[in-house]
């Protein structure tokens, strides 16, 4: 570092005009039913939730509030057509629906990922390059195996298990059903999806899809609205394997619900995953891959990076970089091709990580925030990093699932990995060094279930996805996906 | 120079995925328009041919000075670059504007002479009045490890442009890595470049957009090191107004306000100047027009 301190200026004279998505080919409905049974019904509660754009506050549309009974005649559909319809249907012809419902998500694509980002608030750059494909991709390899079970179990028989209750988060909505349905389908099952409160729209069309993809009626059903609307789901006795992916006290309090029942479940929950740049990394890329980490989708992401370590020697320089390189994201209009940084999925989060920014400065945290304009309307974050925090800060311990990244500082290899292992999750993690042998030694003592080793948020349908601890249990993606939608036999 | 933490590497797979993200920028409207201007104001309009005869130069300068006079307000280019025997003819045709004229010199393209040699040449080119001096460095010296001896090189030829400009022509597609790149435009700011360059155009690759990136990265880190701004020339391959404004994206966002000046960035090419006009009267006017409406020299 020079003795004079050196600051570049990214406020430039040039600047990028709006380069916003059309949607003016999305039509959303003014009110959505639930699909049941391959029909659009009203729900019989008669309540419906208001659905807006956390980008402007504007109102898209709105969606009914499942009560007990719509929740019933959902089971029972998904029932009916698990006896009689999907699971006796030969497993070729399984898998050649699922194909279809992958290339209408392709030929739909634009439309959904237009949809998506009105709906969630994420930049439409990535649910049109990230959600949207990976959401594809997700069917085209689950059609794959639904007539190759037998090589996926080998000398084993797989059997479907009956009807599955999906719940599912609103940080990648479309995805996540996408996460949930194919390899449940896949295996033969039925099922009844419920899609978050605030996030339902994708699910919407995907409705439209599995209906014209000529998916038979009742395989399925789509139920939406609240947490208590989960509740009912999973409390109902018909549902033979439950399918969560959301906050871990939810996920706790489901296991609670489940427990003494013969139910079958998989959560996939929280996590504070540790990134670990050692001094020999390549810095410019790391800091590269922080920035992905963590403000990727606004950091509502239960893998999100949201603890940095970086090895003391090169502490300054990354900070010092990070800080530039969050002077350059663009915050704002999510539908604009150029914005980095969306909206905050809802006012509630929004109050969630604002009071935990507070929690850190009053902790003593030191926190650096970009200076970028944020829209007056809309919920909106600007990209937060906390440095002077230890692992006892509550912003280092509690997953904020926001644009808020915390800094430490270790020496020792032992050090960082006992420090990343300090915690009461197990989801994802990162580890940037140009020493393949150290990859080799920190990926294998850290406990969690996917690290990634000079690259971050690396998804594939081959892969599989779940997390250790409090992140959760059981798999999602690659063989292992199947495991939690079969019986098996001999 | 006692810090002794070895450069820090690069990542060729992350240079290529932050690459791509900048690529991506969508450059519309009067963002286009502005840009395309720039790009105008910073080219080092060129010709390196064993073929160039005066008259080809003095067209060239002309072209300079007159690039698109149907269209006011339109900036002129920032240099003329030719070899050191066409200076006197260049400076003589560019006098009265304020175009400056680059020579390049010490054995370009390949840089294979002694040292003497080329100081020889670059002593003739500065009397000859070159407002700007694009050297090549021995590429082969570098990557067998001789780095004092490039380094040397550099400072030498340095200490004789006086008030010249010094470009250092790294020869990036003849570097094999992107931890080269980094590691030779260390060496040439710290031996004293104004400027670092990316290609001579007479090696493919010549510019690409990760060597660029790579190198803009470097010159950042070097400003916070020494409080120096080194300036950047890409040059060779750019011949589309899509692709300057994709250099000037990795520019604004790498370096930001104080490198978007001729001063510290140049594009090096020949046939560029023409496509970003063709872009500016499309801007302008809403239509493409012909190619046949841009003077070729």
């Amino acid at each position: 570092m020079s003795d004079k301190e050196t600051t570049l200026d990214f406020d430039t004279d040039w600047s990028y005009s709006p380069a916003p998505q059309s949607s003016t080919e999305v039509k959303l409905r003014d009110r959505y039913n639930l699909f049941i049974g391959g029909k659009y019904q009203p729900s019989q509660t008669k309540d419906y939730l208001e659905i807006i754009n956390p980008a402007t506050e504007e109102k898209l549309s709105e969606v009914p509030q499942a009560g007990a009974a719509d929740i019933q005649s959902a089971v029972e559909a998904a029932r009916e057509a698990y006896t009689h319809t999907w699971s006796p249907m030969p497993a070729a012809d399984r898998g050649k629906l699922i194909f279809r419902i992958a290339r209408m998500i392709q030929e739909r694509a634009r439309e959904i990922a237009v949809i998506e980002t009105m709906d969630g608030g994420k930049p439409i750059r990535e649910s049109r390059d990230v959600d949207v494909p990976l959401a594809a991709a997700h069917f085209f390899y689950y059609a794959g195996w639904a007539d190759k079970l037998d090589y996926a179990f080998p000398g084993r028989s797989a059997q479907p298990i009956g009807v599955a209750a999906q719940i599912i988060p609103w940080n990648f909505p479309l995805l996540m059903a996408a996460w949930k349905l194919a390899p449940a389908l896949a295996a033969g099952n039925t099922l009844v999806l419920k899609p978050a409160e605030t996030t339902p729209l994708t699910a919407m069309v995907l409705a439209e899809i599995v209906r014209e993809a000529g998916i038979p009626p009742g395989v399925v059903n789509i139920v939406t609205g609240g947490g208590e609307t989960g509740q009912i789901l999973v409390r109902h006795p018909d549902v033979d394997k439950i399918a969560f992916t959301g906050s871990t006290a939810v996920g706790k309090e489901i296991m609670r619900t489940l427990a003494g029942s013969t139910k079958r479940y998989t959560l996939e929950l929280g996590g504070k995953a540790a990134n670990i740049i050692f001094a020999d990394a390549a810095l410019d890329q790391a800091v590269e891959g922080i920035i992905d980490s963590i403000f990727f989708n606004q950091g509502h992401v239960c893998c999100a990076g949201s603890r940095l370590f970086v090895q003391e020697s090169v502490y300054a320089e990354v900070i010092k970089k990070l800080q530039e390189r969050m002077e350059m994201l663009i915050v704002g209009n999510p539908l604009d091709k150029n914005t980095d940084i969306g909206a905050i999925n809802s006012r509630e989060q929004l109050e969630r990580i604002q009071a935990f920014v507070e929690i850190g400065k009053q902790e003593g945290g030191e926190v650096y925030q970009s200076k970028c304009n944020l829209p007056d309307n809309g919920f909106w974050h600007a990209p937060t990093l906390f440095s002077n925090v230890s692992q006892s800060h509550r912003v280092v311990q509690e997953e904020i699932f926001g644009p808020v990244l915390a800094v430490q500082t270790f020496r020792t290899v032992d050090e960082v990995i006992e420090k990343a292992n300090n915690t009461p999750y197990g989801l994802s993690g990162g580890v940037w060094t140009d020493k393949g042998a150290k990859i080799f030694k920190v990926t294998r003592e850290i406990r969690a279930g996917v690290i990634w080793a000079n690259t971050f948020n690396k998804f594939d349908p081959t892969s599989p996805f779940g997390g250790y601890k409090e992140s959760g249990m059981g798999r999602e993606g690659g063989v292992e996906g199947l495991m939690p939608y079969v019986r098996l036999d001999g | 120079m006692n810090n002794l933490r070895p450069m820090h590497t690069v990542d060729q797979i992350g240079v290529q995925e932050r690459v791509k993200r900048l690529k991506a920028r969508s450059i519309k409207q009067k963002s286009k328009l502005h840009a395309l201007t720039l790009t105008l104001s910073m080219i080092d309009l060129t010709t390196l041919e064993g073929r160039d005869s005066p008259s080809k130069v003095r067209q060239l300068c002309y072209k300079a000075t007159h690039l698109h006079e149907k269209f006011p307000g339109i900036p002129h280019v920032a240099a003329v670059c030719v070899y050191a025997p066409m200076i006197k003819v260049a400076k003589e045709a560019l006098r009265g504007s304020s175009v400056k004229v680059a020579a390049v010199a010490t054995a370009f393209p390949s840089g294979m002479a002694t040292l003497e040699t080329k100081l020889a040449e670059v002593n003739q080119a500065v009397q000859d009045g070159t407002d700007e001096v694009d050297m090549v460095i021995s590429r082969g010296r570098l990557l067998s490890g001789e780095h004092d001896y490039v380094a040397e090189e550099i400072a030498r030829v340095k200490e004789l442009c006086g008030q010249a400009h010094l470009k250092v022509i790294l020869e990036t597609g003849e570097l094999v890595t992107l931890d080269n790149v980094r590691a030779a435009s260390y060496l040439a700011m710290r031996a004293g470049a104004n400027f670092i360059k990316t290609s001579t155009g007479k090696v493919q690759p010549a510019a690409t957009p990760e060597v660029t990136l790579v190198m803009m990265q470097a010159i950042r880190d070097y400003h916070h090191e020494s409080g120096r701004r080194v300036g950047l020339k890409p040059a060779g391959g750019i011949s589309k107004a899509k692709q300057a404004i994709q250099y000037l994206v990795m520019l604004r966002e790498t370096l930001g306000q104080a490198w978007l000046t001729p001063d510290l960035f140049r594009f090096g090419a020949s046939s560029l100047a023409n496509d970003v006009l063709m872009q500016i009267v499309k801007q302008s006017t809403g239509i493409y027009q012909s190619p046949n409406y841009f003077s070729i020299d």
